[in-house]
């Protein structure tokens, strides 16, 4: 035990530490893997609105038309859109998941294609959606 | 305490005795299974809510009572939010390192996904039966 009391820094804490986030160039790939713990992160929170929406629906038209009044309201459709946005973008990052799955896709350039098509896939499903939406209702 | 810092003990000493987590690929699999489930039931789920914008009352408690609707409500809201509870498990396994907090953020994270799921499925159920 005398030794243990001489040594002055345990081996364990003079041990390297592997890099972490701030020591690299932010890269594309690297961006979506945080904005997919983001946008999944935001759709947990998210439900709430679901769960409001859902139990108004449930209860009578009074309880309905107030949540629609201020899911519909000009701040309310920012926040559906940004739902509606995350959504779309974590589940495109859930497909390029898939694909990694099986092993394809890891490699350069693959990877930045896949990374291009999950940004540009959602926002184009969102705002596809949201147009469908003004326009049917 | 076997995490003293100035333990002579390496770390796989320490653990070693105390017995597995019991858990392996669970999670892994689960977070899996509910992603595959989870592609077509968004679609069917942003498909219902679009079919409802601008709807009145009536028209929405019809529609999200009707039994396919409401079977597939509740079959989205199950997966997705058992894959969010996993997937905030997670999150917390990642940034929250204090023993009392972690378990703690832990709880709160079941707690509020038990919440929300049983509040939504009721809601639909609701909707069906009245």
């Amino acid at each position: 035990m005398a030794e243990a009391k001489t040594r002055p820094v345990s081996p364990e804490a003079s041990r390297p530490l592997s890099p972490h986030l701030q020591i690299y160039r932010p890269m594309l790939t690297m961006m979506m893997s945080i904005m997919h713990r983001i946008t999944g992160a935001g759709l947990y929170f998210g439900t709430i609105l679901l769960a409001w929406w859902l139990i108004a629906a449930s209860t009578d038209a009074r309880a309905f038309d107030t949540a629609n009044g201020v899911l519909m309201s000009f701040p309310g459709r920012i926040v559906l859109f940004g739902f509606t946005w995350a959504l779309f973008h974590h589940l495109f990052g859930g497909i390029r998941h898939f694909i990694w799955d099986t092993g394809r896709g890891m490699e350069h350039p693959e990877r930045e294609y896949l990374a291009q098509a999950t940004l540009i896939g959602g926002f184009v499903l969102s705002v596809a959606v949201w147009v469908i939406a003004y326009m049917v209702r | 305490m076997s995490n003293n810092p100035n333990s002579m003990r390496t770390t796989t000493r320490q653990v070693r005795h105390l017995g597995s987590a019991k858990s392996g690929t669970h999670h892994a699999w689960h977070m899996r299974l509910t992603s595959y489930a989870l592609v077509p039931l968004t679609i069917a789920f942003v498909w219902i809510v679009l079919s409802l914008v601008g709807k009145d009352y009536n028209t929405v408690h019809d529609a999200l009572g009707s039994p396919v609707i409401a079977i597939v409500m509740i079959l989205f809201l199950l997966s997705s939010i058992y894959h969010m509870m996993l997937g905030m498990q997670t999150i917390i396994e990642d940034y929250v390192h204090g023993e009392a907090s972690k378990t703690l953020a832990l709880m709160a994270n079941t707690f509020f996904s038990a919440c929300i799921g049983l509040a939504t499925v009721y809601a639909v159920l609701r909707l069906s039966f009245t």
